[in-house]
């Protein structure tokens, strides 16, 4: 079957490739370049590095650097806690694509109405806290607090790290399961020497697919952290919006690019083609 | 007789996989030390007797006996038997090395124990310095010795091995049979190897379970099993045979193909249907005037060391022949035989009702045999 959806594919390779080329160009390439060029540039679009200059030297341009690293790193941990005994259960189970599906159907709804749905929850009228006030406790602040923004932030990114962490599971060969236990390893001893490392492909790439979007939210940040929680999606939206300072914008940017470029050689997969 | 106490046993032991009966009430026993083979077509449920003895499985009913003791309940890694996977199955993370310490590290072995096991045991199977090697850098071959390896250096007191040269070809998987074999001798463990290939298990073993249908069909030496097949599986599945229906009139006179032969075969009804095996290498070539049967000689293939040959007689029998020199095409010839080379199949037979019936008359002919040699003696001190 991979045979012949390989020769098919050959046969459309040179069309696709001219397409999705131009595809890249037009809104790939071409973007980036305009925001490099928007970001060397004064406010009478002369060339200045000013912009770059303001930001390493800004305390509080630093501090949110920091903060959105702090954030998406938090929230990485958090997804990866949860996404992979989720992972590895679905792995378990007769039907597992059904599960799998019901997983991945929440990213099908739309990002602001999940976070509507949370307000509804955390607010101050919310489900929790009136079940709170129904059995005699006191509301709480839940809203616009650090943990709600990490909880909202958690939720959304989870399929996104338990997908790719469900499919190196599942290519795992189930044998090597069954040789570890003829050898004399328990289940745990198994998880760790075998499943684990076996198992890192999808976990990094999973941290791709989580950190890197964690780096730049805004929308959560508003909404449920109640800019609290500022980060540099934040900055962006704000000084692309609000203050009109496309060039800074442009710069903040730049430098998350850079800053997820990075991430990506980091968990990058060193393995050398050498996989069978 | 003395009875050594069995390192596995199966007692009645049966497994459905929904509505597929794979194990039908199976009872067997093995002895420390053998090299023992399950043979069968796939699907005959010879790995799922391996899959039980190693805890891959579970048993719906019956018992499973290691050294005496019931382990249906024991988990895989308790059990002191390990297996070499059909393919490999080797970790992919790991190198040689790592791979071989598996067993020793998890149990916690000392470093320099380790290292002297692990190089004993890729010793053994001729992999010494391969150690620092990847997985993927490693030939099919190679990946099977590491997986040898890997399985022995549990010590292991009986070692699982499914199917495992199955992926080779034909001059790699003839040089693992014979070291496979040597490295059983050497270690003096148990083997338990499953194949389909009935001349990879004549080779190895000293005990066959022929599989069929999630029974044992029959159990017995190499010898015991290629020149007495119980039944039209075993003759047909063990090599090359020629299979006729014949009625046996008496003791020792059987009838096929329209004449009277005799043979070496009793303790059946008069009259009773039977089927008459022949195996091809016991058939002689011979001019038509001397031959037992007349043939047409139909079709005829080289095979190296002898030439197969496809013969026809009157009543449209096919007749496989092994020949050490070629023949005719179309040319009418005639086949000899002795009467040992005939063997009798009854329909339905028993396992344990051959056996006795084997017992019976062949204890009977040692008896006369024993009788004959006295009257020759008393004949001869009579003489003297």
């Amino acid at each position: 079957m991979a045979l012949s959806f390989k020769k098919q594919k050959q046969g459309f390779t040179s069309a696709y490739m001219g397409i999705y080329g131009l595809w890249l160009l037009a809104f790939v390439v071409l973007p980036l370049l305009l925001l490099l060029v928007e970001s060397l540039q004064d406010q009478n679009h002369h060339f200045t590095l000013a912009n770059y200059q303001a930001f390493f030297t800004s305390g509080s341009y630093l501090a949110m650097t920091f903060n959105s690293i702090w954030y998406a790193f938090l929230i990485t941990v958090i997804t990866l806690v949860f996404a992979y005994p989720t992972a590895y259960f679905l792995t378990t189970l007769k039907n597992k694509q059904f599960w799998l599906l019901l997983v991945i159907l929440p990213t099908w709804i739309n990002l602001l109405l999940k976070t509507y749905a949370f307000i509804g929850l955390l607010g101050q009228g919310g489900l929790v806290n009136s079940t709170l006030t129904a059995v005699g406790l006191h509301p709480m602040q839940l809203l616009f607090t650090d943990w709600s923004f990490l909880l909202v932030a958690a939720y959304v990114e989870l399929p996104f790290m338990i997908l790719p962490i469900f499919n190196a599971l599942s290519d795992i060969d189930p044998l090597l399961t069954a040789a570890s236990r003829d050898l004399g390893a328990n289940s745990w001893q198994t998880l760790k020497k075998v499943i684990w490392p076996l198992s890192m492909p999808g976990v990094k790439a999973g941290i791709q697919a989580v950190f890197i979007p964690s780096l730049s939210l805004f929308m959560i940040t508003r909404l449920i952290g109640g800019n609290r929680v500022i980060t540099l999606g934040t900055a962006i939206e704000e000084h692309f919006l609000v203050t009109q300072n496309w060039a800074f914008g442009s710069t903040i940017g730049v430098i998350l690019i850079v800053a997820m470029v990075i991430t990506m050689l980091l968990t990058q997969d060193k393995q050398k083609g050498g996989r069978s | 007789m003395v009875e050594k106490m069995p390192i596995l046993e199966f007692s009645k032991v049966a497994l459905s996989f929904g509505d597929t009966e794979v194990l039908k009430e199976i009872d067997l026993v093995l002895e420390s030390g053998k090299f023992y083979t399950l043979l069968g077509p796939s699907g005959s449920g010879k790995s799922t007797i391996l899959k039980l003895i190693s805890g891959q499985l579970q048993a719906d009913a019956g018992k499973i006996f290691f050294e005496g003791q019931v382990i249906n309940d024991v988990p895989a890694e308790k059990r002191r038997v390990n297996t070499v996977f059909q393919n490999y199955s080797l970790f992919p993370n790991m190198n040689v090395f790592d791979n071989v310490a598996f067993g020793p590290r998890l149990k916690k072995m000392s470093e320099k124990d380790i290292q002297d096991k692990v190089k004993e045991m890729l010793g053994l199977v001729k992999l010494s310095g391969f150690e620092r090697r990847e997985i993927s850098e490693l030939s099919g071959g190679q990946q099977q010795r590491v997986a040898i390896a890997r399985a022995l250096a549990n010590d292991p007191e009986v070692l699982l091995l499914d199917e495992p040269l199955s992926a080779l070809d034909y001059k790699l998987r003839k040089e693992l049979q014979q070291e496979l074999r040597n490295i059983q001798k050497r270690l003096g463990i148990t083997f338990v190897f499953v194949t389909h290939d009935q001349e990879e298990a004549l080779a190895m073993s000293d005990w066959i379970f022929v599989m069929h249908d999630g029974l044992i069909q029959q159990n017995g030496t190499p010898e015991d099993i290629y020149d007495e097949p119980i039944n039209h599986f075993v003759a047909d599945f063990i090599g090359e045979t020629n299979i006729v229906p014949g009625i046996m009139k008496h003791d020792y006179l059987v009838h096929f193909v329209g004449k009277d032969f005799e043979n070496v075969d009793a303790g059946m009804r008069p009259n009773e249907r039977v089927e008459v095996v022949l195996r091809p290498e016991d058939l002689d070539l011979t001019d038509p005037a001397n031959g037992k049967l007349v043939v047409t000689i139909q079709d005829q293939l080289f095979r190296g060391d002898y030439y197969e040959i496809t013969a026809v007689d009157d009543d449209m029998n096919t007749w496989q022949v092994q020949a050490t020199n070629p023949a005719t095409v179309g040319a009418r010839v005639g086949l000899t035989f002795d009467p040992e080379d005939i063997h009798i199949m009854r329909y339905n037979e028993s396992e344990a009702a051959f056996d006795a019936r084997l017992e019976s008359y062949e204890d009977e002919e040692a008896e006369a045999a024993l009788q004959a040699a006295k009257d020759d003696q008393s004949q001869s001190g009579g003489q003297g």
